[in-house]
């Protein structure tokens, strides 16, 4: 681990968070621990039909059981609302149709849940069952009996999209050698350890919601919209969080269920989903198909990409364009890739909507590039590692598909894990292998979710004698943002992170930040973070100053300004400018290319990764063993490395389960396990020794240099366990997950003389449009 | 939050006490000893209930004797687990209830429970909301098997570890009744269907494990599952095994989590009584032991290849008993 | 639902105090410690024994609060999180834990802590593959489990080098 300090106080320290106390003494409050006296406990009514229109709903026997005081339906919320502006096509309860096992259709407050959950079972709904869409062959296919959604098209597809940057055919024309692969990435799910909970109360008018969300404001708005309430009478706060991983980044039915409820009944409402539940909300890992041709020369230089993708999206729109376009976009940000390419499309299913996880869309293809081009190595007898080292990108440059690269520690990634892990030098036995795979992330989307011209954080900081207090609307999950808007705010003011006071997540109290997803929050709530207290910083050294009489610099730290102390400064700046406030904020750079579509990749910064795995497989049962995983990550700079080591080694954790257990599966319209038992999340015994490597490049416009850390050391974990299985056994597994019945039949197949592989043997025919052609910009281009 | 349906909870203080108020509540009644199966299944409603009788008064201990041992039905896992005399005594069995689910399981769960464990069946093994959605299947509340549609049966799945491993031990269960107590061998506690898997009277009440001690009797219990923790067996060996110098002496197979009961390998323990113990030999035992294994599309991974894998755990189990008695080591391929 | 409850008067000793409550029978211990004591630190993420969340001690040795019913521990010592700090002074563990970023959501925490408790007070020395074992029924989604493996032998150290009394 290498970490410069430069002279800092608190930036790269190890400080613990902020909330550990109240977490290792069980005193952190989290959204179900509350219960505020005449509580009311809700229960939701969903749907045993993948696919069905509603007849009728008739809750008249729920309504006379005693401890019943409301029942709602969807008539009684009928405005759609959804992330994205363009895919608002979610009801808090469905009266219409309903889309998977699951939708939302009735929910019941009752004095006790047992008595809610008995009401929802006494609502008798009648349904027209319609053919269910469970596949992306189906969706891509003509309609049996009504489309999921009545939008998109043709079909049940939702979105296409098709991009072309540089000339691609030139590109493959110059190639010495091109090679396609079909690939499958399995959908799986975040799986939080809290199950979603809600609660709200309507006291003088105002709607107040404490929840498990990742993000206040997106939740605000989703209320304001179909609550049909001025923002002004709805405060969200958020609850303490017991993980979210992308899963808790929509606004939920049920937080919509219990403000409406609350207004209905006039007491508090609580909603906390069961784990069945919580696996029906999903937005989860989408399931992709994946096509990829590459050209190379014979030195390995890639020439041109053409990458197709097909998404499984679920019954609605989530995050979905989004993610669509992610499973083209970040390819170009780790290889120079000189004429790209990308065809996407997502289908509706009537399963469970797909969303963002922990990588948003990058896993899948990251999956599929880092196999291919292992592949394509071999084809052309260069080392696998050789062939990517000769493509990786430089920093400073932009990539065909605009995407601006500042800080870029590929090398010092890659360099680290070799040279730990001794990949080069690797014993070679029958049965153990060592897989290597590279990935970036960005620090943050450089446009928001909805489209508007403000700043996507701010930071309001208060000085006065009693000391500092910082807000932001910033939701700590866990990964301990919190604790970097403690330690900026400190490293400013000379002063330590416990003293420093946070209010985050209250949209009553709080200023705007776009919330805990995309790793912006380091990024952008750092910088506003930075801006607001060098402001503060300003004040108080400006009375200082005057107080001295002296325009000497004033120094700042270790508790002091200048010859005072942080208390006696703060009483001078008081004395002399009345209340003591400052704020700072964030707005991206407008990076994003001249073209359609190019709102979805541009970061103001990426963070690189670098990972081996080492494995045994046993040739006859399948089963893989873990042995070690060696992970190197430019985080630009660890404002906490503490935190940061504990997202990378998380993100080896998640990638580990996605690579060899995790599965979303569904059998006869229904989600095969919806429960912890069945849905494979590896326990302590599944888990390897990691050892992690922090680079710090130094990013030009992070707080500090900082960049991200929460999703991209997930990326190449996946890919180096399937490369360390070929490694093993001489079978590539280009599915997700690498389960042993997999491996097995690979190896049955090498032994019969077919291809040693398992997979997709091929990718439909998909009615993409025709590509929009951009221009690339100039290469070395000054950003 | 997934919560139990409303019961009243009798506490007897004796086995037959239990076995009458068992008798008198009728099928709705039903015996709770550490509950980690039942309350699961009572809070998926897999089971309707009027009474829990609670069983805290099993012993909790293991009493080693000269020609067998006795353990209470009310020993929990881990304590048989840990326990010494079981450990170099029986050692599979210590063995097999280690590796039971998960450590504070262990802390509850006996091994009487162990015993009784309700057969599973992932179309069975869910809440009410998920199986009313799929439609109900034979073994609650509906009229086929959703594995096996056109069998007239229930294809739930044997999921005990102490079972298969009790049963190659010999072991002898005691029951005790309304009128009285009786012995049964592990082996003929069991039936071969999903439903009504357990031999015994629905209110009787398994008190106790006798072990008999089998001079040079040597056993090992290999379990199957995906993780190293929690998971049920998708597949399992129970082998008890006495050599002589390398020969097979007496030789029992049991396998788990592959039909609805223990499966006994009978063909494999004959064929291997008598044989020298080598790779060969080995691997033909185990190919005869798999043979029966029936394993369907109701378990976690793919039947294919839990069928696949009964050989491999068969081979691994004997090798490891084997090795235990003392015999040369057992070398395998590919391990 | 369609049976009454029947209640029961019981007598819980929980961290050290007798607590004397009514409550219906089929109430988990989870739900009487959550809901009738306020004793929120024990947390759920299944009620199904599936994911080691709810865990609790009882007579020192952890078992699913999910899958116990309060009436089979009358008489027992049940441990749960907000009993293993001494006043306000924390544990060794949940010190090392605090230190080292071994909780991050927090929310598999107490049940981890406890688990871990039970061990190093019966192992005072456990190799990584003891710990892994002692705690291999409790999930966490974001650790990778690394922190609380280094959190626990930080503890386990402290508590013999101060000669082994952690409480």
């Amino acid at each position: 681990m290498s970490a410069q300090n430069n002279g800092f106080s608190v930036i790269g320290k190890p400080f613990s968070k902020p909330d550990a106390v109240s977490k290792v003494t069980g005193r952190a409050v989290y959204a179900d621990d509350m219960l505020p006296a005449r509580t009311l406990h809700c229960r939701i009514l969903r749907s045993p039909h993948p696919h069905a229109r509603i007849l009728s709903v008739d809750t008249s026997a729920a309504r006379r059981m005693p401890g019943v005081h409301a029942v709602i339906t969807g008539s009684d919320l009928p405005i759609k609302f959804g992330i994205l502006p363009v895919t608002q096509d979610e009801r808090a309860l469905e009266h219409e149709k309903v889309r998977y096992v699951g939708d939302p259709i009735a929910a019941v407050a009752a004095v006790d849940e047992e008595i809610a959950a008995a009401a929802c079972d006494a609502i008798t709904v009648e349904y027209e069952v319609l053919e269910p869409v469970m596949s992306i062959d189906e969706a891509l296919a003509e309609t049996k009996d009504e489309r999921i959604q009545d939008y998109g098209g043709p079909n049940n597809i939702h979105k296409l999209v098709a991009l072309e940057f540089g000339d691609v055919d030139a590109g493959f024309a110059k190639a010495e050698h091109i090679r396609e692969d079909v690939f499958f990435f399995q959908g799986n799910t975040h799986l939080p350890m809290e199950q979603h909970s809600a609660i709200a109360t309507f006291v003088d008018g105002r709607v107040t919601l404490w929840s498990s969300t990742q993000v206040v404001h997106y939740v605000h708005r989703a209320l304001a919209k179909v609550l049909e309430l001025p923002m002004n009478r709805i405060r969200v706060i958020g609850a303490a969080h017991g993980g979210g991983f992308g899963g808790k980044t929509d606004p939920f039915a049920h937080e919509i269920i219990v403000c409406k409820l609350a207004m209905l009944t006039g007491r508090p409402v609580k909603c906390t989903l069961t784990r069945e539940e919580v696996f029906y909300a999903h937005r989860g890992r989408h399931p992709v198909l994946m096509w990829v041709r590459t050209g190379v020369k014979k030195d390995g230089r890639i020439t041109a990409m053409h990458f197709k993708t097909a998404l499984d999206g679920g019954a609605y729109g989530s995050y979905g364009v989004a993610s669509t376009f992610y499973t083209g976009a970040l390819q170009t940000v780790t290889y120079h890739i000189p004429a790209y390419r990308f065809e996407g499309c997502r289908v509706f299913t009537n399963k469970p909507p797909c969303g963002p996880k922990r990588g948003h869309g990058t896993p899948q293809p990251r999956f599929a590039l880092e196999l291919h081009l292992e592949k394509i190595a071999r084809d052309i007898g260069i080392d696998p590692v050789d062939l990517k080292q000769t493509n990786f990108v430089k920093p400073m440059t932009r990539t065909v598909n605009w995407l601006r690269v500042t800080s870029c520690g590929l090398e010092e990634c890659t360099d680290r894990v070799m040279t730990a892990s001794r990949y080069r030098a690797r014993q070679k036995r029958s049965g153990r292998g060592m897989g290597f795979a590279i990935s970036s992330y960005m620090s943050g989307a450089g446009t928001a979710i909805y489209w508007n011209e403000m700043p996507h954080s701010e930071v309001q900081i208060k000085v006065d004698r009693g000391g500092v207090t910082a807000y932001c609307g910033a939701m700590d999950i866990g990964q301990g943002s919190d604790s970097v808007l403690a330690a900026i705010v400190a490293e400013e003011l000379g002063l330590q992170p416990p003293d420093i006071r946070l209010v985050t997540a209250d949209t009553d109290t709080t200023p705007i930040d776009l919330g805990s997803y995309s790793s912006r929050v380091t990024f952008m709530a750092g910088n506003a973070a930075l801006q607001a207290a060098r402001k503060m910083r300003g004040m108080l050294v400006d009375a200082v100053e005057a107080k001295m009489g002296s325009a000497e610099a004033v120094t700042v730290g270790a508790g002091r300004i200048g010859d005072f102390t942080f208390e006696q400064a703060s009483i001078l700046a008081e004395a002399r400018f009345g209340t003591l406030t400052s704020a700072g904020s964030y707005t991206p750079p407008k990076i994003a290319g001249p073209y359609k579509g190019s709102g979805v990749g541009p970061s103001p910064a990426y963070s690189y990764s670098a990972c081996v795995v080492d494995l045994d497989a046993d040739p006859r049962s399948g089963i893989v063993h873990l042995n070690k995983v060696w992970i190197a990550h430019d985080v630009g700079r660890a404002i906490n490395p503490l935190l940061v080591e504990g997202q990378v080694e998380g993100s080896v954790y998640m990638a580990l389960g996605e690579a060899l257990m995790e599965e979303q599966a569904f059998r006869k319209g229904l989600h095969k396990w919806p429960s912890m038992l069945e849905y494979k999340s590896p326990t302590f015994m599944d888990m390897p020794e990691i050892e992690t490597f922090i680079v710090e490049t130094v990013d030009p416009e992070g707080p500090y240099g900082a960049k991200e850390a929460g999703q991209g050391p997930l990326l190449p974990v996946i890919p180096a366990v399937s490369s360390a299985v070929f490694d093993a056994l001489g079978v590539w597994i280009d599915e997700v997950p690498v389960t042993p019945e997999k491996i097995v039949e690979a190896l049955r197949r090498k032994g019969k003389g077919e291809a040693p592989r398992f997979g997709p043997v091929r990718f439909p025919s998909i009615p993409y449009p025709e590509c929009i052609k951009v221009e690339p910009p100039d290469r070395d281009g000054s950003t | 939050m997934l919560r139990l349906p409303r019961f009243k909870y009798l506490r007897p203080n004796t086995a037959r006490e239990a076995a009458h108020m068992a008798t008198e509540v009728g099928p709705r009644a039903m015996f709770v000893a550490g509950g980690t199966d039942l309350f699961p299944k009572l809070k998926r409603r897999q089971f309707e209930i009027e009474a829990l009788i609670g069983l805290d008064f099993l012993s909790r201990e293991v009493r080693p004797g000269s020609h067998e041992t006795e353990l209470g039905a009310g020993v929990t896992l881990s304590a048989a687990s840990t326990d010494a005399h079981l450990s170099s005594q029986f050692r599979g069995y210590a063995e097999a209830a280690g590796l039971v689910s998960s450590p504070p399981l262990r802390n509850a769960g006996t091994i009487g429970g162990n015993l009784c464990v309700d057969t599973r069946c992932n179309y069975y093994d869910m809440t009410y909301e998920w199986r009313k959605a799929i439609g109900f299947c034979l073994k609650k509340d509906g009229t086929i098997c959703l594995v096996a549609p056109s069998s007239p049966r229930c294809w739930a799945v044997s999921s005990s570890d102490t079972g298969p491993m009790a049963m190659a031990l010999e072991g002898v269960v005691t029951l005790a009744g309304a009128d009285g107590e009786r012995e049964l061998p592990v082996a003929a506690l069991y039936r071969d269907d999903g439903i009504d898997y357990l031999a015994k009277q629905p209110s009787e009440v398994v008190t106790g494990l006798r072990l008999p001690v089998i001079e040079g009797n040597q056993s090992a219990y290999v379990k199957l599952r995906r993780r190293g923790s929690i998971d049920f067996p998708i597949a399992g060996a129970a082998v008890a095994l006495q050599l002589e110098g390398d020969v097979v002496r007496r030789c029992r197979i049991v396998l788990s989590a592959v039909a609805s009961h223990p499966l006994e390998a009978r063909a494999a323990d004959e064929f291997l009584t008598g044989k020298t113990l080598d790779e060969e030999t080995v691997r033909e035992a185990a190919e005869i032991a798999a043979k029966p294994a029936k394993p369907l599309d109701n378990a976690d991974l793919t039947h294919f290849w839990r069928k696949r894998m009964v050989r491999v755990v068969v081979e691994q189990a004997i090798a490891l008993a084997a090795t235990r008695a003392g015999g040369s080591a057992v070398k395998l391929l590919g391990q | 639902m369609e049976r009454d409850v029947e209640r029961l008067v019981l007598a819980l000793d929980v961290n050290g105090e007798r607590a004397e409550l009514l409550v219906p029978v089929h109430k988990t211990l989870l739900e009487v410690l959550r809901e009738d004591m306020q004793l929120t630190g024990t947390k759920h993420g299944c009620e199904l024994g599936e994911c080691g969340t709810c865990t609790v001690l009882i007579d020192g040795k952890p078992e699913l609060s999910c899958l116990v019913l309060p009436v089979q521990v009358e008489g027992r010592a049940i441990t749960t999180i907000e009993g293993m700090a001494n006043g306000s002074e924390l544990h060794p563990l949940q010190q090392a834990f605090a230190e080292l970023g071994a909780a991050q959501c927090g929310y598999c925490t107490p049940g981890i802590l406890l688990a871990a408790k039970s061990l190093i007070e019966s192992n005072e020395d456990p190799t990584r593959d003891e710990i892994r074992e002692a705690l291999a029924g409790n999930l966490c989604r974001c650790t990778g489990y690394s922190k609380i493996i280094e959190a626990i032998e930080l503890a386990s150290d402290r508590t013999r080098r101060a000669g082994g009394d952690v409480q």
